[in-house]
């Protein structure tokens, strides 16, 4: 039962040493899957029907789906921020439900987690210093002075703790995943998995990225509103 | 004993220790639930604002439990200073 990350070879670039992990290249698959389901909507979708029909009413109903929850997030003014956490949704999405085929998940590995909550950190930074401009940095001086290293733990605690829920939960269960397909004789194996992947990595899964995102957006809005 | 069984054994307590805090998140999550269904009980038009909320109180609060979780996998699994000390003894 090996849970360490597979190392698949060292690509030398420009003096700099790249491991190609497990990681990376999961990532790369999902990051493929995408790319050709937008070539296939880009494709399929060339005249946009004022009456939907079919296939343009899934997609528009999936878009539309997500922008009123960002919507109701978010209000109408920061709104236009909302196709990045589509992405990021969908990433998550996918590399969640992806566990089920024996794929460990890239979300599973402290990096990739790490660098979606250092998105969501830089972002509402940004954010904050557009929107708010000189208040947003004087926010940091109130109710008094003296706060300000507080307030800035409590910034610095975001990333944190968004990092860590999705690092925890992906992980645990790829641990429990895998010491019950290791500990379990063949014939306890065919169909009673089904349960424990339902829980772990559907509900979970779900659970999770539903909750990255809306914690993600109501950073956003309370940095920035 | 052998220095690496010491080593290896206060591990393994510690892990079981860090999971401890599992209680006092049981109980949190208890409470944050079973005000959810009272104020569903009463004011039913409100239930679907009460149910995500409620998930997000619930998953805020799984948060510090999932710590717990976290450091005794890495006691368990990636010890470090297992990995040290075997390097030392060579």
């Amino acid at each position: 039962m090996d849970l360490n990350i597979t190392n698949y070879g060292v690509v030398e670039i420009l003096g700099i040493e790249i491991w190609i992990t497990e990681t990376l290249v999961n990532t790369w698959l999902i990051s493929g899957l995408l790319i050709i389901f937008a070539i296939i909507v880009r494709i399929a979708l060339k005249n946009f029907k004022p009456v939907p029909g079919g296939f343009q009413n899934a997609v528009e109903a999936i878009v539309e789906t997500f922008d009123n929850f960002s919507v109701g997030a978010l209000g109408e003014k920061l709104n236009y921020i909302s196709p990045w956490y589509f992405t990021v949704f969908l990433y998550i999405l996918l590399s969640a439900l992806g566990s089920i085929f024996g794929f460990r998940a890239p979300t599973a590995d402290f990096s990739t987690t790490f660098a979606l909550a250092f998105a969501t950190f830089v972002l509402m930074i940004v954010m904050g210093f557009k929107h708010k401009k000189d208040n947003y940095l004087k926010s940091f001086f109130q109710p008094y002075v003296v706060f300000f290293p507080i307030n800035i733990m409590g910034e610095l605690a975001k990333p944190v703790s968004l990092s860590f829920r999705l690092f925890g939960n992906m992980l645990s269960g790829t641990i429990l995943l895998s010491l019950y397909y290791s500990l379990s004789p063949l014939l306890l194996q065919i169909g009673i998995p089904a349960v424990l992947h339902g829980i772990f990595d559907i509900f979970f899964g779900v659970l999770q990225t539903y909750i990255f995102v809306i914690i993600s957006l109501m950073y956003i809005k309370g940095a920035a509103d | 004993m052998s220095d690496l069984a010491i080593v290896m054994a206060a591990a393994q307590i510690a892990a079981g220790i860090a999971l401890l805090n599992g209680l006092f998140t049981t109980f949190g999550q208890a409470r944050v639930a079973a005000q959810a269904i009272e104020s569903m009980a009463r004011q039913p038009e409100a239930g679907d604002d009460i149910r995500g909320t409620m998930f997000i109180g619930l998953a805020m609060s799984e948060t510090s439990g999932i710590y717990g979780l976290l450091l005794a996998i890495i006691l368990l699994f990636a010890n470090p200073l297992v990995n040290q000390f075997i390097e030392l003894m060579g």
